[in-house]
C-alpha cells in the first residue's frame, strides 16, 4: 500500500472519526468555558453598585431604574488558553488486542478531536503538536483532523516539545511504551515556558493482562524489537512487575512536573477520560 | 471360526518402526507463533526459566504413535471371524424362499444374499439368485455386480414357496453351488429341490433364528372373535400381541383393540378370545401380530366377521296365526343364524340404524320420508308382496323397485288354467349368478311389475314365463329389493328351499360362505397384501373369477391372485396367506445338509474402522497442536461446542416468543411460496392492526402441526394446499383440543370459491373430516364478523364474491336440544371461518411495506384491498373480544322499547 493511498483510506476514515468525536463531546453537556470570575467577556456574570470611577455609560440603567441606586453590569471574564495535543502518531498505537476493540491509536484520536472540539466550542485555541499554529474557532476542528492522518512509521512516538506555546495546556495521548527519556526532557522542557498538561496514557487490556502461553515470539508492531520465549505464560507475572513499574515511573514524571497523569484502557467507555481531562484543563 | 486374522500380516512389521518416529517426534518442538505486540519492550532481556515446555508433550506423542499404528493395522486388513469357507470354484447359485416367513427377517436374508454374491464376485465366480416365489424358470448366471443391485432390490413375496419340483426341473445341468436362503418351514417336496442342488454340487443352507408367529384366520366363536396364533417350533412360553385394526369413525384407521395371545412351553399354536361390541367388531379390516412383519402375521377381514343388523318388520298382526303362517317366520329363521335381529315397529327401527330391512308384505308405508332418506345413505330395503300388497294401489310408491299393478297372478290355482311356474336361470349379471335353482322350486301366486323400458334391467330373477320374480333399484346408497312374493308359503314354496337362504345370503345378508356357488362371478381385487404385510391398493389388478377365488381360498394365494381383499359389489372376500389348515411346521433338514443360521458371525473387515480412527486421532492431533502452540482460541472450542451440543430449550423459545404478545400464527404447508404469502400476509395485516386499533401483534410465527405447541395461539390462518397431507391422529387430537379451547383457524383454498370442487376443497374436505367442526352456515348479514369493528357487508381477498362459512349462529333454525359446545365454551367465537377468497395474498406485504400481489383493477381493487384489511380486523377483534360487539345487534330493540 503506497503511502498515498494508505493517507486517502485514512483520510476516508476520518469523518466517521470525527462524528464519533463530536457525539462524545456532545455527551458531555457543557457550557461554554467560562473562568467563573469578573473581567472581559460577552456572558453576563453580575450586576455590582457603581462606584466612583465606573464610566457613566457601563451603567446599566434598566437595572438601576428599579431601584435608587446605579448598577453596573460585570461580565465575566472569558480569556482564550492554548491548548496543544500530542496524539502519538507511531506504531505501537495501530495495536488491538481483539477485533472487537478499536486500536489504541483511535481511541487517542476520538479523545484528542472530542477535547479539541469541547475547546474550541468554549473558545479556546486548539492545535496540534507537529501541526499547525493553534487557532480558536471551531471550523479548526478540521484542521486539526486533517493533521491527525498523518502516520509516523516507528515503534514508539517521541513528542516534540519546540512548538509549546508560552503559559498554554499540553495533553499527551499515548501508550507511553517507549523511552521515557524524550518524554521527560519535553517535559522538562515545557515546564520551562510555563507550560502544564496532563498524560493520558492508552493501553489495550491484553497488554495489561498478557494472556499468552507457549512458544511465541513476540514482535514490535513495526518489526524493529522481538523477543521469543518458550513459554510465554512464564513471563507474565515479570511482564506486569515491568509494566507496573514503568506506570509508577510515568506517574511519578508528572507530579514532579505538576503534570496530570490517569490511564485508560480501550475496552472501557472514552466518557470516562475525556470528561477527566476536560475537567483537569478547566482546573489546571 | 472367531478371532482376528489379517489380510498382510507382513506389513505389522512397520509397528517396528514406532519408537524410533516416537523420538523423533520428541526431538521437534512445537513450531512457535508470531505475535505482534507493541509491549514487547517490556519483555526484552526476559529469560525463560524453564526450557522443559519447548517439548511436544507425551500425550500428544501418544496420539500421534496410536495415529500411526492405526494405518499400519488398518492396512494389514484385520477381518473378526474369518471364514474359513472353502474358495468357490464353481458358479454359485443363491436360493431364496422369498415368502412370507422370510419377511420377519428380510433385511438378515438380503444381507446374507448380498454377501454370498459380493464373495462369488471377488472369486470371480457367475451368479445367479432365484426366488423359490417366483414362477419357475432356468436361472441365468451373470456376474456378481449384475446380480447385486437385483438383490438389493428384491422383496418377499405374500405367498408360500412352491413348485419345488418344477424348480428342480428347471435347474441348469452344468456343476454349481448352491447357497439356499430358507425361511425355516416345511413346504411339501422341498427336499426335492435340496436333492437336485446337492446333484450339482455343494449345497448350504442357511436358515433365520428369528421366532416366527402366523395368524390363522379370526372365527366367530359364540359371538366373540376367535384369534388362534401357530408358531412353527414349539419353544419357550412367549406372548404375542394381536393388533386389531379399522378405521374410527372419522375414516382415520386405528388400532381398534389389542389382544395378548399366551403360549405354553411346548405349544406350537395358541388361541385366545376378544369380546368387541358389534360397531366396534364390524369396524375391524385386519389383525396383525404386534412386531412381526410378514404377511402370514396380517389377517385380512371380509364380510364373515361381520354380523348385520337386520330389522323385520310385517305388516299383518300375526298374534292368532300358526306360527307356519306367519309372514316372517322364515325370514327369521334364515336370518337368525347369520345376522343380528332387531325388533320394533319402523320408527324406533331405524333409531338402531339396522344394515337390512326386510317388510314382509307391508303396503302401506307411514314413514316413507325417513326410510327412503335411510336407504339413500346406505341401507338396503327388501320386501315381500303378499295379499296386503296385491289388494294395494302401488303404481307410483316411491318405496318399490318398479311400479306395480293392482292385483296379482295366480297361475296353478284351483281357477285357473296353467300350472304353478317354475324359476328361469338367473343371469350372469344377477347378484343370484350361479346359484342352483331346485326343481321343485314353484310359484303359484304373484304381483305383477308394470311393464317398462326399465323392467328388465331391474330383474333379478324371473319366472321361467319372463314374469320378474325378484327386483330391484338403487337408491343413492342403497337399494330397494322387491320379493314378487310372500315370504311365507303361502304364494311359492320358495322360502321353504335352500336357495331362499342363498338369496338372502346374496343380497349381502351375510357373505360368510365361501362355497364355490357363492363365489361365482368376476372378482376383482381391492387391497393386496404385501409380503411384508403391508396393505396396498390391488385396484390394479385383474379380476380374477370366483373359482380361482374359492381355490385360493381353499389352498392359499398364488401368483395369479395375490393375498389381499377381493370385492363383488359390496360384498369382500379375504385371502389370507395362512388359512386355517395351512401347515406351520418347521423344516427338518436331511442328515449331512450343511446348515447354519443367520446370526452366525459375521466376518468383518476392521480395515475401514481402524483407518477411521487413524483419522479421528490425526484430527485430535490438530486440535491438540493447536492447543499447545496456543493458536486454538477459546471462540473455536465453542464453536465446536455449539456445533455438537444438541439443540435445546428450541421449545422454550418459541414459547416465549410466542407467549410475549399477541403472535398471529399460520400453518406451514411445506409449499415455500404459500408459507411466505401467509407470513407476508399475517405480517400485513398485523401492520394495520397495529395502526388502526389496539391490538399490536408481534411478528407472525409458523407453525408446523406435528410439533409445535398450538395452545399460545388465538388464530391460526391455514392456506390450504392441493397436496396437503393428512395430519395424524395426534395433531388431530391437538386441533380438536385447540378449537374446543377457544382457538380460531381460518382455512382459506385460495381458491376464490367454495364449491367443493376444486383440488383444495377436495383436500380441506380430507382435513376438515377430522376435525371436529360445527355445523356451519355463509356468514349471516347480521353475524357479528360484520360488526365487530368496521361495519362490513362482505369479505373479499384477493378473490371476491365467494361464499364465507362461519358456525350456524344461535337462531331460531337450531333445535334447543343440538349439541353445541362451542358457542357456551367460547363466548360465541365460531371456532372455525371457512373461505377460498385468497386473504393472506391480498393483506401481503413485503419488506417495504408495499403490497406484493395486486388486487382487483385500479381504484376498485385498491379498495377491495382495503376491505380485505377490514375483514382481517374484524377477524382478529372477534377472535380476540368475542360476542360484546354483537350485543349491539340488540340496541334498536332496546331503543324501541325505551321510547315507549
Amino acid at each position: 500500500m503506497t503511502a498515498d493511498l494508505r493517507a486517502q483510506t485514512l483520510a476516508a476514515a476520518l469523518p466517521a472519526l470525527l462524528a464519533e468525536a463530536e457525539h462524545l463531546a456532545a455527551s458531555l453537556m457543557l457550557g461554554a468555558h467560562g473562568r467563573r470570575r469578573a473581567g472581559h467577556g460577552d456572558e453576563f456574570w453580575q450586576y455590582r453598585p457603581a462606584m466612583a470611577g465606573d464610566a457613566a455609560g457601563s451603567i446599566d440603567w434598566r437595572r438601576s431604574a428599579r431601584s435608587d441606586a446605579h448598577f453596573v453590569i460585570e461580565r465575566e471574564w472569558q480569556a482564550a488558553q492554548t491548548v496543544s495535543l500530542w496524539v502519538d502518531p507511531s506504531q505501537s498505537m495501530t495495536y488491538s488486542g481483539h477485533s472487537s476493540r478499536a486500536p489504541k491509536g483511535d481511541r487517542a484520536q476520538i479523545l484528542a478531536l472530542a477535547l479539541a472540539v469541547l475547546l474550541l466550542r468554549g473558545g479556546e485555541r486548539v492545535g496540534l503538536i507537529g501541526g499547525g499554529m493553534p487557532r480558536a474557532g471551531r471550523s479548526h476542528v478540521q484542521t486539526i483532523l486533517a493533521e491527525m492522518a498523518a502516520d509516523a512509521a516507528q515503534d514508539y512516538g517521541v513528542p516534540q516539545a519546540d512548538s509549546f506555546t508560552a503559559s498554554g495546556r499540553a495533553v499527551y495521548l499515548s501508550d507511553f511504551l517507549g523511552p521515557l527519556e524524550p518524554l521527560q526532557q519535553a517535559m522538562a522542557q515545557a515546564a520551562d515556558r510555563g507550560l502544564r498538561g496532563i498524560v493520558l496514557q492508552i493501553l489495550d487490556p491484553s497488554e495489561e493482562d498478557f494472556p499468552f502461553q507457549g512458544r511465541v515470539i513476540f514482535e514490535s508492531m513495526a518489526g524493529s524489537l522481538r523477543h521469543e520465549t518458550q513459554s510465554a505464560a512464564d513471563l507474565r507475572a515479570r511482564y506486569l512487575d515491568r509494566l507496573a513499574e514503568r506506570k509508577a515511573q510515568l506517574k511519578q514524571m508528572c507530579q514532579s512536573m505538576g503534570w496530570l497523569y490517569t490511564l485508560h484502557h480501550t475496552d472501557q467507555s472514552a466518557m470516562i477520560p475525556l470528561h477527566w481531562a476536560y475537567r483537569a484543563l478547566e482546573g489546571a | 471360526m472367531n478371532g482376528l486374522a489379517f489380510l498382510s500380516p507382513a506389513l505389522l512389521w512397520g509397528l517396528v518402526a514406532l519408537p524410533a518416529l516416537w523420538l523423533i517426534l520428541r526431538a521437534i518442538p512445537p513450531a512457535p507463533l508470531r505475535r505482534r505486540f507493541p509491549a514487547v519492550v517490556l519483555l526484552l532481556g526476559l529469560a525463560d526459566r524453564d526450557h522443559s515446555a519447548d517439548r511436544t508433550p507425551w500425550w500428544l506423542l501418544m496420539l500421534r504413535a496410536l495415529a500411526i499404528a492405526a494405518v499400519i493395522v488398518g492396512f494389514a486388513g484385520p477381518v473378526l471371524n474369518p471364514v474359513a469357507s472353502a474358495r468357490l470354484s464353481a458358479p454359485l447359485l443363491v436360493v431364496m424362499d422369498a415368502g412370507w416367513a422370510d419377511a420377519r427377517d428380510w433385511p438378515t436374508a438380503q444381507r446374507t444374499a448380498l454377501d454370498a454374491v459380493a464373495e462369488a464376485g471377488r472369486m470371480g465366480q457367475p451368479v445367479a439368485v432365484i426366488r423359490l416365489t417366483d414362477a419357475p424358470s432356468t436361472p441365468v448366471f451373470q456376474s456378481a455386480e449384475a446380480w447385486a443391485g437385483q438383490v438389493a432390490a428384491m422383496v418377499p413375496s405374500a405367498l408360500n414357496p412352491a413348485d419345488f419340483a418344477a424348480w428342480a426341473a428347471v435347474l441348469p445341468q452344468t456343476g454349481f453351488d448352491s447357497l439356499w436362503i430358507a425361511d425355516g418351514l416345511d413346504h411339501p417336496d422341498r427336499t426335492l429341490l435340496l436333492t437336485a442342488l446337492q446333484a450339482m454340487g455343494r449345497v448350504e443352507v442357511v436358515q433365520s433364528t428369528e421366532p416366527l408367529f402366523a395368524l390363522r384366520p379370526a372365527g366367530l366363536k359364540d359371538g366373540d372373535i376367535k384369534i388362534t396364533v401357530a408358531r412353527p417350533t414349539a419353544a419357550a412360553p412367549a406372548e404375542v400381541v394381536v393388533i386389531a385394526r379399522g378405521p374410527d369413525p372419522s375414516g382415520i384407521p386405528r388400532d381398534l383393540a389389542r389382544l395378548p395371545v399366551p403360549f405354553d412351553a411346548g405349544a406350537t399354536e395358541s388361541s385366545a378370545t376378544l369380546s368387541l361390541p358389534p360397531e366396534l367388531r364390524n369396524r375391524i379390516t385386519q389383525f396383525s401380530i404386534l412386531g412381526q412383519t410378514s404377511a402370514g402375521a396380517v389377517h385380512l377381514t371380509d364380510d364373515s366377521l361381520k354380523r348385520r343388523k337386520v330389522a323385520i318388520v310385517s305388516g299383518a298382526s300375526d298374534a292368532e296365526a300358526l306360527q307356519l303362517l306367519s309372514p316372517t317366520h322364515y325370514l327369521m329363521q334364515a336370518v337368525a343364524p347369520i345376522a343380528d335381529m332387531i325388533n320394533g315397529d319402523l320408527t324406533d327401527i331405524l333409531v338402531a340404524k339396522p344394515d337390512v330391512i326386510i317388510l314382509a308384505d307391508v303396503a302401506k308405508l307411514t314413514e316413507s320420508d325417513a326410510l327412503l332418506e335411510w336407504v339413500d345413505q346406505g341401507g338396503l330395503l327388501i320386501r315381500f308382496a303378499g295379499p296386503r300388497m296385491a289388494a294395494s294401489d302401488l303404481a307410483n310408491d316411491p318405496m318399490l323397485p318398479v311400479p306395480l299393478r293392482a292385483g296379482g297372478k295366480i297361475a296353478g290355482g284351483a281357477m285357473s288354467w296353467g300350472d304353478p311356474k317354475s324359476l328361469a336361470p338367473f343371469g350372469d349379471t344377477s347378484p343370484f349368478a350361479g346359484l342352483t335353482i331346485a326343481d321343485d322350486v314353484t310359484v303359484s301366486e304373484q304381483v305383477l311389475a308394470e311393464p317398462g323400458p326399465d323392467l328388465s334391467s331391474a330383474t333379478l330373477a324371473a319366472l321361467s314365463d319372463g314374469t320378474p320374480l325378484v327386483t330391484r333399484r338403487a337408491v343413492g346408497a342403497g337399494q330397494i329389493v322387491l320379493f314378487h312374493v310372500t315370504a311365507n308359503a303361502e304364494w311359492s314354496n320358495l322360502p321353504l328351499s335352500g336357495l331362499f337362504v342363498q338369496m338372502l345370503e346374496r343380497l349381502t345378508l351375510s357373505s360368510g360362505t365361501s362355497s364355490n356357488e357363492s363365489l361365482a362371478g368376476i372378482w376383482t381385487a381391492d387391497k393386496i397384501l404385501s409380503g411384508f404385510g403391508a396393505v396396498q391398493d390391488g385396484t390394479a389388478q385383474a379380476g380374477v373369477t370366483g373359482a380361482d377365488v374359492a381355490a385360493a381360498l381353499a389352498t392359499g394365494p398364488n401368483r395369479a391372485l395375490p393375498a389381499g381383499i377381493y370385492a363383488q359389489e359390496t360384498r369382500r372376500v379375504a385371502v389370507n396367506v395362512i388359512g386355517p389348515d395351512t401347515k406351520i411346521a418347521p423344516m427338518v433338514w436331511p442328515n449331512g445338509t450343511n446348515l447354519r443360521s443367520t446370526d452366525a458371525p459375521r466376518a468383518q473387515n476392521l480395515m475401514g474402522p481402524f483407518l477411521a480412527a487413524a483419522l479421528l486421532f490425526l484430527a485430535v492431533d490438530i486440535l491438540a497442536a493447536l492447543w499447545v502452540s496456543g493458536r486454538l482460541s477459546a471462540l473455536v472450542l465453542i464453536a465446536a461446542c455449539v456445533l455438537f451440543a444438541p439443540e435445546v430449550k428450541a421449545d422454550d423459545q418459541m414459547a416465549i416468543r410466542a407467549t410475549a404478545g399477541v403472535v398471529l400464527a399460520y400453518v406451514l404447508t411445506g409449499d415455500a411460496k404459500v408459507d411466505e404469502i401467509a407470513k407476508a400476509g399475517l405480517i400485513g395485516l398485523g401492520e394495520r392492526l397495529t395502526a388502526r386499533t389496539s391490538i399490536e401483534p408481534d411478528a407472525p410465527m409458523g407453525i408446523n402441526l406435528e410439533t409445535d405447541e398450538l395452545a399460545f395461539f388465538p388464530f391460526l390462518y391455514w392456506p390450504i394446499t392441493a397436496d396437503a397431507p393428512l395430519p395424524s391422529a395426534a395433531v388431530f387430537a391437538k386441533l380438536n383440543r385447540f378449537l374446543r379451547t377457544g382457538g380460531m383457524i381460518m382455512f382459506d383454498t385460495r381458491d376464490g370459491d367454495f364449491g367443493g370442487t376444486t383440488p383444495e376443497q377436495q383436500a380441506l374436505q380430507r382435513i376438515a373430516s377430522g376435525l371436529d367442526i360445527p355445523p356451519l352456515e355463509p356468514v349471516p348479514p347480521d353475524h357479528v364478523l360484520t360488526r365487530s369493528f368496521y361495519l362490513i357487508n362482505d369479505f373479499p381477498g384477493r378473490a371476491t364474491g365467494g361464499t364465507t362459512w362461519v358456525e350456524v349462529s344461535t337462531g331460531a333454525e337450531i333445535a334447543a336440544d343440538t349439541p353445541m359446545p362451542f358457542r357456551s365454551q367460547n363466548d360465541g367465537v365460531t371456532p372455525v371461518i371457512i373461505g377460498g377468497n385468497d386473504w393472506a395474498a391480498a393483506w401481503a406485504v413485503d419488506d417495504q411495506g408495499v403490497p406484493m400481489f395486486p388486487v382487483g383493477r385500479g381504484r376498485a381493487g385498491e379498495d377491495q384491498r382495503e376491505y380485505a384489511y377490514r375483514f382481517g380486523i374484524n377477524v382478529i377483534m372477534h377472535v380476540l373480544t368475542g360476542n360484546y360487539k354483537s350485543d349491539q345487534v340488540h340496541v334498536p330493540a332496546l331503543l324501541d322499547r325505551l321510547g315507549k
